[in-house]
């Protein structure tokens, strides 16, 4: 190895080095830059850049500073957004995986159609939801009163209908995103599994429950991470959709981040929230992980 | 039984079907109409009369220029897929066959990113890019985000895979690692690197935040980000706003029509991995 480790090592360098100088400049050195942006009052626009040391965090964790509101007001909404999404972005596109688990005549086809919306971009999907869902003359209330339903409802500038519409919208927009990942985790399940269930007797539901969920713990843990950092980095559907209304209850921390640091220029302040926000969403990650580790560790013993 | 089941399955896949397609032929349907027919209720799914005036307003607009967005939009993700592939199978490549002091070290660094909420880096790339003097330039959106830690696992994990033999048996006729990479690995590989293309394309395409902030003038945009700027400027124009979603989908969805093995698999396998 060491041989060969000498005659690799240059060439190994020349092929990393393109990569490398990119990961170093707009990944690595961001990560330590923002640190240090956030213990200065930044301003992009201004020469001068005083040191002000922890100010920033202490401001947004001092409630009695002007700055705890906005902040926090705004992880509330991500708060909510993600505690609403994500549950349901886990069991549909399950739920639609395993109707789809079998061979049937024009499958790929519907998987197809599903996964369609998510190659459309947020700005595509917020535009044309804030259409449908125009209070006057949206479609949706259009047909939800033909039904005899109310036709009033403001999706867009009253709560809780815009935590429904912002979620319902995501839902709409990424189900079949994690549904053909749940698709591709249910045909690793080996049938031989399945085959010594019914051996044993086991029904349809205890199959489910016995063989399928187990197996594909893993790929739902894979999606519960992802689904969590997608929903707790949301912006465009609130962006486009609602514009923070009503007040500032559906602007997410990633809106007040932007808002505060690239609009405003408060860049140290808008830099603490956004490792404020990171550490938390890190942290959940990790519990995610121990809750699937201890399930599965359970389940071996 | 069996038969009940059979359709109970189509009707709820031909539901679901319904509730991801009407959204869509709705759209395109309302950019064909007059500004008064957009927003008349209850909807109406023909266009009467129809019209193509809403695209002819939008695409050379002084303020909007949809046209130009479109060509900026197709620039941006072909440079950035370009740039991801070819910088992300160089170091794939290496770290899946190359033996050297760090490799370790340096691919766990690459794979703990995966993991960092990209919401950490925006602040600082603003300042960065400001530094580069890219701001408000094509540039801001191509190079920083072509740092693409899922490419190089992505790759990595198919190189990883190859049969070593013909790269051995190439090694033994005298061939260097360069001549391995470019002649075998990179045939070899074609299937992983069309999805990696195609999956940067489509996630630059539909970048919103970052091109939100970085691009300012009205020519710099790209579609996604004018589509908000449209949206701004004519908020109650939904003929025009419809006419703008259908010019900025339309190019993926036609991509997604031809590469749509390419894409689903691309996103199934990033999944076996977690």
């Amino acid at each position: 190895m060491s041989a060969v480790g000498r005659r690799d090592g240059v060439v190994a360098w020349l092929f990393l080095a393109p990569y490398l100088v990119l990961f170093g400049g707009f990944v690595l050195l961001p990560i330590v830059l923002g640190l240090w942006i956030s213990l200065h009052n930044w301003d992009f626009t201004l020469p001068g850049k005083p040191f002000v040391g922890l100010d920033n965090y202490a401001n947004l964790l001092d409630p009695g500073s002007v700055a705890f509101d906005p902040f926090w007001d705004s992880m509330k909404a991500t708060g909510i957004f993600t505690l609403f999404s994500v549950p349901l972005l886990i069991v549909i596109p399950l739920a639609v995986a395993m109707v789809m688990n079998a061979k049937f005549p024009g499958r790929n086809l519907f998987r197809a159609v599903y996964f369609a919306p998510y190659v459309l971009g947020v700005a595509v999907v917020g535009v044309m939801w804030r259409f449908l869902l125009d209070r006057n003359i949206g479609a949706v209330n259009s047909y939800l009163g033909a039904i005899g339903l109310p036709d009033d409802i403001a999706w867009l500038s009253s709560i809780p209908a815009a935590w429904v519409a912002l979620v319902g919208v995501t839902v709409w927009w990424t189900l079949g995103f994690n549904a053909v990942i749940y698709i591709a985790g249910l045909q690793d399940i080996p049938r031989e599994l399945y085959e010594a269930a019914r051996i044993d007797g086991a029904g349809r539901w205890a199959i489910i429950w016995n063989v399928t969920l187990p197996s594909l713990r893993p790929v739902t843990m894979f999606v519960t991470v992802v689904t969590l950092i997608a929903s707790a980095n949301m912006f465009g559907q609130s962006f486009i959709m609602t514009n923070g209304a009503p007040a500032q209850e559906t602007r997410t921390a990633i809106f007040y981040i932007a808002e505060t640091g690239l609009q405003n220029f408060q860049m140290g302040q808008a830099a603490a929230a956004s490792w404020i926000l990171t550490v938390a969403l890190m942290a959940l990650s990790l519990v995610v992980f121990a809750v699937f580790r201890a399930r599965g560790a359970l389940d071996v013993s | 039984m069996k038969g009940a089941l059979k359709v109970l399955r189509y009707a709820v896949l031909v539901a679901l079907t319904l509730l991801f397609i009407s959204p869509l032929l709705f759209m395109l349907v309302t950019s064909f109409k007059t500004s008064g027919e957009a927003v008349q209720t209850p909807p109406t799914w023909w266009p009467d009369p129809f019209t193509t005036q809403a695209y002819e307003r939008i695409l050379n607009a002084a303020d909007t220029p949809v046209l130009r967005w479109f060509f900026n939009s197709l620039i941006a993700a072909t440079a950035n897929a370009a740039l991801v592939v070819t910088t992300a199978a160089l170091a794939a490549y290496a770290l899946a066959r190359l033996e050297f002091r760090g490799k370790r070290v340096i691919f766990a660094l690459i794979v703990s990113t995966l993991f960092v909420p990209p919401v950490i880096l925006v602040i600082p790339n603003y300042e960065i890019v400001g530094r580069l003097y890219w701001l408000d330039t094509l540039l801001a959106i191509i190079v920083p985000t072509a740092a693409s830690a899922f490419g190089v696992f992505f790759l990595r994990q198919f190189f990883a895979q190859l049969p070593r033999e013909l790269e051995e048996s190439a090694r033994l006729d005298g061939a260097n690692r360069w001549q391995i990479f470019f002649r075998i690995v990179l045939p070899l590989s074609k299937p992983a690197l069309a999805t990696l293309a195609l999956l940067s394309f489509l996630t630059n395409w539909n970048d919103f935040l970052w091109p939100v902030y970085v691009l300012f003038s009205p020519e710099t945009q790209t579609l996604q980000a004018g589509l908000s700027t449209l949206q701004s400027a004519n908020s109650v124009r939904y003929d025009l706003l419809m006419a703008g979603a259908v010019v900025a989908s339309i190019p993926v969805l036609l991509l997604y029509l031809i590469a749509q093995r390419f894409v689903i698999e691309g996103v199934s396998r990033s999944g076996l991995k977690g």
